[in-house]
């Protein structure tokens, strides 16, 4: 459907096309590109990491206790980072489409801000104000509490830099859809829970869902700003990127392409569901317009 | 359709209050105190201690190979980008689908993950590297190296800002373009590359601000020698290592402010671009 659409467009456009030799010279460089530049790093890392049979892959991943470790901390502590990221996602998306108030294109403005800092001057952020040398280290530590050096370091980290998907998604989708239909729903005594799950959630399902997902890719392969509040702790606060490094600094190919492979996996996940919310929200669309016209 | 212009005392829309409540408790909590957190460590230095720290001769360097590689590489990314959203866009060919969705991979792709790899392809018995070393192109653990992987990284920004605004250009202009007697490459030049422009903009600070604070690949490809391949991302982490706070601290901030005064500019740019344009 996808596709004929597309043709149609294409056909309607009734563009003077390039020459044949020119269109296979440009498709040509750009197979290219593509080749060298994504799809070879992509082949090598399987053909690095399944060199010597799935057996020792396997091995890789399953006899190394930190290694171990940190699997389970990524796929622990990444999703906690979206959820958060997703509450304040439609927290500030609300607020921030909902209503007009003095502040706000600061907040907007604000919520960028994690783009243009790097990730290591994020992880550098939090170690100021809660590592030991900190402004709250040494209190939240007294407290039982330490952040640096232990996972909610690495949580914090993680969350800051994936901070913006969510909400940079939801903004202008809620924006575009306007707030007639909970304006409707209030007028008629709509309570604030069925104003969100029966009117706005499901406007807003599929944008929330392409966030969450964005954000997730981010929140597994975040590495500079959790490197710097990690402390490096083999089997307590290595995550997977970090246990990468450590392999292939060790000089553990293997190991190091074994991890990387997982990680690959889970980006290659991504990009499978990304594609897969594509087409069905295209396919409803068309759906939708085809009831209009008929 | 905007909504209308209600004013939040008039909206009768629920949980302004909650909402602005967890947004700023957020935003304070994760962005504004550590970043303040920041600029009072560097605030304790003096002046002269200030400029040791941030403007050595190791920092300077540094500095100068983040901003340069990471425009380099955007450059080439607005030059590979169009063409593959040029080619996506304009042409049927077998392969497009797979092509356009694996243009996605640097996004999802950790970056330890990408500099693994570019690490070990561009060295002397690696997969390019066995090819280009003869030829003295030093694919990894050179300046190059960076700049190879932050094309990586920044080239979906630009394909994906362009390629929706390349598919809804009108052809009406092409036609009255060509029906006036120009050829196809003055119509691309004269006709359809101005009115990509504020997307290649765009796509240019993407892919430069991609650029400017990757730490995690570019760590395993660099090779991280000081005044030779040491971006500030690196120093910065070096410094850490080191125990040397205040000095991390202050390079930061200047890597933070050139940053925020690069991506500025090229919106400030961007927007006098359009005004002229109208």
């Amino acid at each position: 459907m996808h596709l004929s659409a597309r043709q149609t467009r294409i056909a309607g456009r009734h563009v003077a096309n390039e020459p044949l030799w020119l269109r296979i010279l440009l498709i040509g460089i750009s197979g290219i590109v593509v080749t060298v530049l994504i799809i070879v790093p992509l082949v090598y890392v399987f053909v690095q990491a399944f060199g010597n049979g799935p057996a020792a892959w396997w091995a890789q991943l399953v006899k190394d206790r930190d290694t171990q470790h940190s699997i389970f901390l990524t796929v622990v502590l990444a999703p906690v980072a979206v959820l958060l990221n997703t509450i304040f996602g439609l927290a500030a998306a609300w607020t921030l489409t909902k209503f007009r108030f003095r502040g706000r294109v600061l907040l907007l403005t604000l919520l960028d801000l994690p783009f243009a800092v790097s990730p290591v001057v994020a992880g550098l952020c939090i170690l100021l104000v809660y590592g030991m040398q900190g402004f709250l280290g040494p209190t939240l530590r007294e407290w039982g509490m330490p952040v640096v050096f232990s996972w909610p370091g690495l949580l914090m980290a993680t969350t800051f830099v994936t901070m913006p998907f969510v909400a940079r998604e939801l903004i202008p989708l809620m924006e575009s859809l306007g707030s007639d239909e909970e304006l409707a729903a209030v007028s008629l005594g709509a309570s604030r829970w069925q104003l969100f799950w029966r009117i706005t959630l499901p406007n807003i399902k599929w944008g929330l869902l392409f966030g969450i997902i964005q954000c997730h890719a981010r929140a597994i392969g975040e590495f500079g700003a959790v490197k710097v509040v990690s402390g490096g702790i083999g089997g307590q606060t290595d995550t997977m990127p970090l246990r990468v490094e450590k392999l292939f600094q060790e000089y553990n190919n293997p190991g190091s392409y074994a991890v990387a492979s997982v990680l690959t996996l889970m980006a290659l996940a991504t990009l499978a569901a990304r594609i897969l919310l594509e087409r069905w929200t295209e396919y409803q669309l068309a759906a939708m317009s085809e009831e209009k016209e008929g | 359709m905007g909504s209308p212009k209600h004013r939040r005392r008039s909206s009768p829309l629920p949980g302004f209050a909650s909402g602005l409540t967890v947004t700023v408790a957020y935003l304070g909590i994760l962005l504004i105190i550590p970043l303040g957190a920041c600029l009072i460590k560097t605030a304790s230095l003096d002046w002269p201690q200030f400029v040791a720290a941030a403007w050595s001769a190791r920092a300077r360097s540094a500095y100068f190979l983040t901003f340069s590689t990471s425009a380099i590489a955007a450059v080439i990314d607005v030059i590979l980008g169009t063409l593959l959203a040029w080619v996506l866009v304009r042409y049927e060919f077998p392969g497009r689908r797979l092509m356009d969705a694996v243009i996605d991979l640097p996004f999802a792709l950790p970056t330890a993950v990408a500099g693994l790899v570019y690490s070990s392809l561009y060295v002397k018995n690696g997969w390019f590297g066995q090819f280009l070393i003869p030829l003295g192109i030093q694919g990894s653990y050179s300046r190059l190296a960076i700049v190879l992987v932050l094309v990586f990284l920044g080239l979906p920004f630009v394909v994906r800002t362009i390629q929706p605004l390349l598919g809804s250009l009108e052809g009406d202009i092409e036609e009255a373009a060509a029906s006036l007697g120009a050829n196809r490459w003055q119509t691309f030049w004269r006709v359809i590359l101005p009115s990509l422009r504020p997307a290649l903009a765009t796509g240019f600070a993407l892919a430069f601000a991609r650029g400017l604070g990757e730490y995690g690949s570019v760590v395993f490809v660099s090779g991280n020698m000081p005044f030779k391949t040491e971006i500030a991302p690196v120093l910065i982490v070096q410094k850490l290592d080191e125990y040397s706070y205040p000095e991390a601290t202050a390079i930061a901030v200047v890597l933070l402010a050139g940053s925020l005064l690069a991506l500025g500019l090229i919106s400030w740019l961007e927007a006098r671009n359009r005004r002229y344009a109208s």
